[in-house]
């Protein structure tokens, strides 16, 4: 094994160019687990630590650029205002010692469908921007997860910044766990209410191969909202509303039996967090109708 | 590979590092500290944090080559780390002016036996007086993690909440004592740190 250690991002752009199969670490709260149990032995491993470039975060006018490996710890202190859906999100990350280390880029990396970040950034809209020798491209969030830990990067690619669309409304985020700390999600579930677009938009972690969002769902609620005029009038989403909401978010899952759940409880709870996570922020939005800190 | 980095405060140098080693088995195994507890290797137990610098980590997931050049605090080296946080060494305490040491704290120097690198013959920190004597310790496999991420918590909130002891101490396994004794500590020393203030 060989241990890359570019000091800036053209060094590490270079160095992934000219070995495609080494592993990027930077936190390392999933490479080293897959290292200390022998399940993998990369050739090269890359690390990151030392490119400053991806500790950064700016809050701009429409986005938040969010360095790769800004870790879970800051989003939570320094971004709850703009991001409060992926601040809740990286709150329930492992524990203090996980999130100390690890990032989105990891979360992003990984791919993993239980990844805590994942419906946050479906929810509030988000672009991945990666780069390598040959350039830079955007990935829209929608199309970053391609399968079971799998996503769009080429092999010489790394995950530069994640563009993430500050919040114009409140957000919520809701996870399934059998306590608070150390869990990996059996379910979860983000969502965001967009005033200035009069959309709802949500992602589900967890409970399908890939992170997704529940399309349907949203285009009845985005619909159903319109129509009741319930953006002007800030009236309390009748429960039926909920109701289908919640059913269609369910039907959005794809889920399977594993050690965590069962598949038919997946549904069941997805349903469940979507018809809360709406109360939530509709609660939040008719209270204030402005964009809240996440209060989970 | 060679890796170079600070442990509890003195240079380090360790060889023939194997490239997907972890700063844990560095620790335990080249530089004979065996304090960081080696557990469930995947950053579930918390038994092996350690400060690096200055943020409580899990050292088994930190890779060794990754520690080039920074700097870490093991429960070896918390004592003194304490005492030094303490006498205004470290963090915000300079911004009071009590930076150096103090004509008190120079007139009771003495010689010690005292080692920063095994922690013997240092006298013991807060944190670890309040384990002791609110009984917070059973088996003892825990406490060195325990003990580090407590520290760390006295240090950037003295007087916190249960509910913030709980959070801070929540990467922290402990199968022994059922966390009632653990938490008594950490209340003990917030106390007891209020009181010296």
């Amino acid at each position: 094994m060989d241990f890359l250690r570019p000091a800036s991002w053209e060094e590490a752009l270079a160095a992934k160019a000219e070995h495609p199969t080494a592993v990027p670490i930077a936190g390392g709260t999933d490479v080293m687990v897959e290292i200390n149990f022998d399940h993998r032995r990369p050739e090269y491993l890359l690390d990151l630590n030392r490119v400053e470039l991806l500790r950064d975060w700016e809050a701009g006018e429409e986005n938040v650029r969010l360095g790769a490996s800004v870790t879970y710890t800051q989003i939570m202190e320094q971004l709850r205002a703009e991001l409060p859906g992926l601040a809740l999100a990286s709150h329930t990350v492992a524990s203090p010692q996980i999130r100390n280390r690890g990032g989105v880029g990891g979360n992003l990396g990984t791919a993993s469908p239980a990844g805590d970040a994942h419906p946050a950034l479906l929810a509030a809209g988000a672009e991945v921007e990666v780069e390598s020798v040959r350039g830079s491209r955007f990935i829209p969030i929608d199309e970053f997860y391609t399968g079971v830990k799998r996503n769009a990067l080429q092999p010489d690619e790394l995950i530069k910044t994640v563009h993430i669309k500050k919040a114009d409304g409140p957000q919520q985020y809701s996870k399934v766990g059998t306590r608070n700390a150390m869990v990996i999600a059996v379910c979860a579930f983000g969502l965001a209410l967009h005033p200035e677009t009069r959309t709802v938009r949500t992602g589900i972690g967890s409970a399908a191969p890939t992170p997704v969002r529940a399309k349907e769902a949203e285009e009845f609620l985005n619909a159903a909202l319109e129509e009741g005029g319930f953006w002007d009038n800030g009236k309390i989403i009748t429960p039926s509303i909920a109701k289908q909401f919640a059913d269609l978010a369910s039907a959005a899952c794809n889920p399977i039996d594993d050690v965590r759940g069962t598949a038919r409880y997946r549904r069941h709870a997805v349903g469940i967090m979507a018809r809360r996570t709406l109360g939530w922020t509709w609660e939040q939005y008719r209270s204030t109708g402005a964009t809240l800190e996440g209060a989970a | 590979m060679r890796v170079n980095f600070t442990v509890n405060g003195r240079p380090q140098e360790a060889d023939d590092v194997w490239e997907g080693e972890s700063l844990l088995y560095v620790l335990r195994e080249r530089m004979g500290l065996p304090g960081s507890k080696n557990a469930c290797e995947q950053g579930e137990c918390g038994s092996c944090t350690v400060r690096l610098d200055g943020v409580p980590v899990c050292s088994c997931l930190v890779a060794a080559g990754q520690v080039e050049g920074r700097e870490v605090v093991t429960v070896e080296g918390l004592a003194e780390y304490a005492q030094q946080r303490a006498e205004g060494h470290q963090g915000g305490g300079c911004a009071t002016g009590a930076c150096g040491t103090s004509l008190d704290q120079a007139k009771r120097w003495e010689a010690r036996p005292a080692d920063s690198q095994t922690g013997e013959g240092v006298e013991l920190a807060p944190i670890q007086k309040a384990f002791i004597d609110a009984g917070a310790v059973q088996c003892g496999f825990c406490t060195p993690g325990l003990l580090v991420a407590a520290d760390e918590l006295l240090e950037r909130n003295a007087d916190p909440s249960d509910q913030d002891i709980r959070e801070a101490l929540s990467g922290n396994l402990c199968r022994c004592t059922g966390y009632e004794k653990i938490l008594d500590a950490v209340r003990l020393a917030a106390a007891r740190q209020g009181e010296a203030v």
